[in-house]
């Protein structure tokens, strides 16, 4: 069971808190909140950039929300992404010129399996050597990330590109089709929210998501039921990488239509504050999605108009990742005191 | 062989030791850290801490050793808000560390940017120098290598001393193994688990922002995103190749200096056939390969991520 | 002068309801031994958590002597007051740093912390003339993690008395011990009480009592119930006293054994240390039988209990349930077999608290096409299932769809009967099933494994309560360092000499 009021005061209070840092920068914070709402809901134009924002952090969210459910750290969805948005530009410029009913679901296919391959080899890792998956997915980002640069120098580079490091660009017809008119917002966010509600629907009510949670919350006596905890934590990382990489397919085939190496200003490490922020639910992941791409975007808007540093957003993200854990704090000693009233048979 | 002669230069030492300067305070604060039983992926963001407010502060006019001090407390303070959150609340250590890596880097960016709103190019201080050891330094390879280092990369050699003196030979030292294997056997002796883990956790952290301080004082002469690049993670990848001991992190930070420096060396003799990325993905995937080599027979402190709470045997 | 160097004063503790002791009042006199008696579960260890400061009792006082043997009265609640008055406890779980050697663990919290240089020549010359006074000798510079548990055990004590401990309270000192160490460490004792420390130790074991103390407080149900000069016990009469009037007799009806539904054969497994190694065991369970393992902790039975279960590799022998053998032991092919497994540590290995109570009933029945279809579970019908469960072996607690961890320690215990019963499974490992159970709950377990034997299933009972294996097993095997040897005798003392390690 999720409770959602511990999630919704730490994203009110982390949102307080920012004025501090506003004041500091010689700011009025209420007109600075006023300028921030208006930037995210004051036209559809805003809340289609919102929406924007939010669809790769589902899938960076849900990423983190599985795989955190079992206990695995993937903490590398950020590298993840750019391997899925590599192999949507592999598929995607030419390679296979057919028409668009047969290349979008190809690339959807091949960036997800970029990505699942790019979580399933720190599990290897993992079960296979004991080395832990915190640091491997970390250290995979960097290596994964020059990597792609090296590409974009390479056999990825736009050969019409005048040499920047930038790919060709996806065909038309493998583009994934725009939602409204001259709004930016793409049909990966149905994607993306079909994802979260079949991983809600799985992981509450399949054997799989049984098994997932069991081996989460307690793998020795997961072990013990017969349960096979290396099989499970394989394909949660194939799920949660895969999952990540779609977002790297939404991101390239959705919006930018080709590959740099700065299409993501960190979606897979802002997916872990989604997760815990929506407390590891899936549904949770959309609306904490919602939230974080409102506070990016409000905070472009109001930089904009008021010379306020834009990273005023990363702040107030990192805050509500820290408020959301003490929240949790407070409510883990409430169910505590709860119990001792419960066991004294 | 070119690379036999890259190997025997003076200038490639005297680069490797200057490239491990930071991972050697980075590696030393995550042992302290870890012995005490709480893992810190807080690191990377206590490097930004550091490099920005030791920048600064020189930049504000402090002095170099001023700066220092302020970058040490910056990490302290960062370090004791994961310390608080891990160890009384018991709140889960990666969650924690990766919050405390997000917060100290946005608020060190948007500091940075508040503090200077409209530059283009970053400002640059007068960084530390080499020292100068007047007969020394004239001595054949190790003047070069060592006698021609700033005063920071003097105070890492000395803090790998200095911790591994706390660590072996003093009560101090003892307490913080104790309490990163076994809790209740520093309880029952009438000490504070929670002290002793906050104590290690705050001092930990301080000496990790002065790996970032290492950045922006010494190794360069201003502050730009993303300079840290990662060197906080590597840190602790080290710390488990190192097994926790304060020579051994010493030795995996300077082979990682040694390696860094070697790919810049080859890049420039090589650049032509091969691309510039693969070497500078090299000294990352170097520590996943020590890593996967060092993680099964790794001597974890049992203790390790395990909150505890008074009372609960 | 007075010769009492300790007082409780009618000491009351209650947790929530239960009541874990009641006016209980005790004297200790200077180097006497005194043996604190009574079952698992009757109160023996919350009192004396209440005298080291651990507990705080709900009333009552306790007065400790002082340096002139002036009766002083003692804070209550307070670790560090029990310590600087000279007690010093020893609990069943040894609180010792394994990083780090003997030395250090003793004089760990003695010295000042934040001196520059430390001298550990003062501290080993001390160590070293307590060592030579009682004879607990213990290697002081090789780290903790590569002593012996005797050896551990002695650097315990070490502990205590280097903090200048003249009461010494020892929580079931020799449940870990062998019999050889269990022997020197009493030897110990007896030479620590001549140079005036007095000693209390906890324990439920008859012989040892007696053979060893100086004077006896028996405790049922948090009350004591008796106290003697152990020169003028009676061991019959103590023995009543433990259990109460009438020892809770079990009823069973003779029935002819069947088949063997459960062997092991030559099975040897390499655990990570001599404590959970097995060395070519062999044994039969047969339809209609309970075997019980007897012997004492630590000599195998957590690796005999997980080869049953399927969790560990086996170097060598096979294991054959209902007359198939099981090639590949996993615990998803013994339950598939047919062997129901209750866990000994029910809370690490046998629930899940974060998930339902009505989740952990079907967690091992995930294949079955009545808890899922296609993948998909079938949450009404899980959920009526755990309901039905729930009533017929009584679980009680908020209810099938609140988290497990919930329940009491009693009721997860049913919850686990409940799922491992229901399934009938032909052979049954009970692993230390009743330990830390109330009375009523652990004669529900014992009742509960009967009815299994009378259906015709075969059960495996590892206990290291002797009478729990006297009452219900039909054949006892004892287990001794990972070997298993089979004895004809159901007498007490006869087998308790062979868990010993003595030619019965």
């Amino acid at each position: 069971m999720f409770e959602f009021g511990i999630p919704v005061l730490s994203a009110f209070v982390s949102l307080a808190l920012a004025a501090i840092p506003l004041l500091l920068a010689g700011a009025n914070p209420i007109a600075a909140y006023g300028q921030m709402i208006k930037g995210v809901f004051g036209s559809v134009f805003a809340i289609s950039e919102m929406l924007t924002r939010a669809t790769p952090l589902i899938f960076t969210g849900l990423a983190a929300a599985l795989a955190f459910r079992a206990k695995l750290w993937n903490i590398g969805a950020e590298g993840q992404l750019y391997l899925g948005a590599m192999a949507a530009v592999a598929v995607g410029v030419g390679a296979f010129d057919v028409a668009g009913f047969i290349l979008i679901p190809l690339i959807i296919v091949f960036g997800a399996a970029a990505g699942a391959a790019g979580m399933a080899a720190p599990t290897f890792l993992k079960a296979r050597f004991g080395a832990d998956e915190v640091v491997t997915t970390l250290l995979l980002n960097f290596i994964i990330l020059i990597f792609v640069q090296m590409m974009l120098e390479g056999p990825l580079q736009d050969p019409m590109g005048l040499g920047w490091p930038q790919s060709a660009p996806v065909l038309d017809q493998g583009m994934l089709p725009r939602l409204m008119d001259r709004m930016r917002v793409h049909s990966g966010l149905i994607i993306a929210l079909i994802a979260a509600l079949v991983a809600q629907f799985m992981l509450a009510r399949s054997v799989w998501g049984f098994q997932l949670r069991a081996v989460g919350e307690n793998a020795v006596a997961a072990r013990h039921a017969g349960i096979k905890v290396k099989r499970s934590l394989y394909s949660v990382a194939i799920i949660s990488g895969g999952l990540a990489g779609l977002a790297g397919v939404s991101e390239v085939a959705g919006l930018k239509g080709y590959l740099t190496a700065d299409l993501s200003p960190g979606f897979g490490y802002t997916g872990i504050v989604v997760a815990m922020l929506a407390g590891l639910s899936p549904i949770g992941v959309v609306v904490a999605a919602i939230f974080i791409a409102s506070v990016f975007v409000g905070a472009d808007s109001m930089s904009r108009a008021m010379g306020v540093s834009s990273f005023l957003a990363d702040l107030v993200v990192s805050m509500s990742l820290l408020c959301v854990l003490i929240g949790g704090f407070i409510a883990k000693y409430r169910i505590i005191r709860a119990d001792k009233g419960n066991t004294t048979s | 062989m070119d690379i036999l002669n890259i190997l025997l230069s003076e200038s490639f030492w005297a680069a490797s030791l200057r490239i491990a300067t930071p991972l050697i305070f980075g590696v030393l604060g995550a042992l302290l850290c870890e012995r005490a039983g709480v893992l810190n992926l807080g690191i990377e963001g206590i490097f930004v801490v550091g490099a920005m407010c030791g920048w600064l502060a020189v930049w504000l006019g402090a002095g170099l050793w001023g700066g220092v001090l302020v970058a040490a407390l910056a990490g302290a303070f960062f370090g004791l808000l994961h310390a608080i959150l891990t160890v009384p609340l018991g709140l889960s250590q990666h969650v924690s560390g990766l919050g405390i890596t997000l917060f100290a880097t946005s608020v060190s960016y948007f500091s940075y940017r508040t503090a200077l709103p409209n530059v283009s190019s970053p400002p640059r201080i007068e960084p530390f120098q080499p020292l100068d050891f007047p007969v020394l330094a004239d001595l054949p390879f190790f003047g070069t290598v060592l006698f021609q280092q700033t005063a920071l990369t003097w105070l890492a050699l000395f803090m790998v001393v200095a911790v591994w003196y706390v660590m072996n030979r003093t009560a101090l030292g003892i307490a913080i193994q104790a309490v990163g294997d076994n809790p209740d056997s520093v309880e029952a002796q009438g000490l504070s688990v929670f002290a002793l883990r906050i104590g290690a956790v705050t001092a930990g952290s301080s000496l990790m922002a002065l790996g970032g301080a290492f950045l922006t004082m010494s190794a360069f002469d201003a502050f730009f995103f993303g300079m840290v690049n990662g060197r906080g993670w590597v840190c602790i990848a080290l710390v488990i190749f190192a097994s926790w001991r304060p020579g051994k992190a010493l030795l995996g930070a300077l082979l990682f200096g040694a390696f860094d420096a070697l790919q810049v060396r080859l890049q420039t003799q090589m650049g032509a056939a091969v691309p510039g990325q693969v070497f500078l993905m090299a000294p990352y995937i170097l520590s996943i390969v020590a890593l996967v080599i060092a993680a099964r027979s790794a001597d974890y402190p049992r203790a390790l991520l395990t909150p505890w709470f008074k009372g609960q045997r | 002068m007075s010769n009492i160097v300790l007082s409780l004063n009618g000491l009351s503790k209650k947790f929530g309801s239960v009541v874990a002791n009641a006016d209980v009042s005790l004297t200790l006199e200077r180097g006497e031994v005194l043996a604190l008696l009574g079952e698992n579960g009757a109160g023996k260890t919350t009192l004396m958590n209440m005298l080291f400061g651990h507990y705080l009792p709900d009333s009552g006082t306790i007065d400790v002597a002082d340096a002139n043997g002036q009766l002083c009265p003692l804070q209550l609640g307070h670790p560090l007051a029990a310590l600087s008055a000279g007690i010093g406890m020893v609990h069943q779980h040894f609180t010792l740093a394994e990083n780090i050697n003997a030395l250090d663990n003793i004089t760990l919290g003695a010295e000042p912390l934040l001196a520059v240089r430390r001298s550990t020549r003062l501290a080993r010359s001390k160590i070293d003339r307590i060592i030579e006074k009682s004879g607990l000798k213990a290697p002081l510079s090789t780290p903790v993690g590569r002593l012996s548990v005797g050896e551990r055990q002695r650097v315990e004590i070490l502990k205590a008395l280097y903090r200048d401990a003249n009461i010494l309270v020892l929580d079931e000192p020799t449940a870990v011990l062998t019999p050889q160490e269990a022997d020197t460490l009493f030897e110990n004792i007896k030479a620590m009480t001549k140079d005036g420390i007095s000693v209390i130790f906890i324990s439920h074991k008859l012989h040892e009592v007696l053979a060893f103390s100086d004077r006896i407080a028996v405790l049922r149900h948090g009350v004591k119930v008796g106290e003697m000069a152990t020169s003028q016990a009676d061991e019959k009469a103590i023995a009543r006293m433990m259990v109460g009037a009438e020892s809770p007799k079990v009823e069973r009806t003779k029935i002819a054994t069947g088949d063997p539904v459960l062997q092991l054969k030559n099975i040897s497994v390499a655990g990570r240390s001599k404590r959970d190694s097995l060395e070519f065991v062999s044994l039969e369970v047969h339809a209609h039988e309970i075997l019980g393992i007897a012997g004492i902790s630590g000599n195998g039975q957590g690796a005999l209990a997980q080869v049953v279960s399927g969790l560990m590799t086996l170097s060598e022998g096979t294991i054959q349930v209902g007359g198939k053998e099981i090639t590949k032991p996993a615990p998803q092919a013994m339950i598939s077999a047919g062997v129901g497994r209750i866990p000994e540590d029910r809370h690490r290995e046998g629930i899940i608290g974060a998930m339902t109570v009505a989740e952990n009933m079907v967690i091992e029945r995930l294949e079955d096409s009545d808890i899922q279809s296609r993948g998909l579970l079938r949450p009404d019908a899980i959920e009526a299932y755990a309901r039905i469960l729930e009533h017929s072996y009584d679980v009680r607690g908020p209810g099938v769809t609140a988290a497990a961890r919930l329940l009491s320690g009693g009721n997860i215990q049913k919850l686990i009967l409940a799922r491992v019963f229901e399934r009938a499974p032909k052979v049954i490992l009970a692993s230390q099933p009743t330990r830390g159970l109330d009375m009523g709950a652990a004669a529900e377990v014992g009742r509960r494994l009967l009815e299994a034997r009378e259906r015709g299933a075969g059960v495996l009972l590892i206990s290291e309560d002797l009478d729990e294996i006297l009452g219900l097993a039909d054949r006892i095997m004892i287990i001794r360092d990972g070997q298993l040897v089979e004895t004809k005798s159901h007498d007490r003392e006869a087998i308790g000499l062979m868990m010993a390690g003595e030619a019965a």
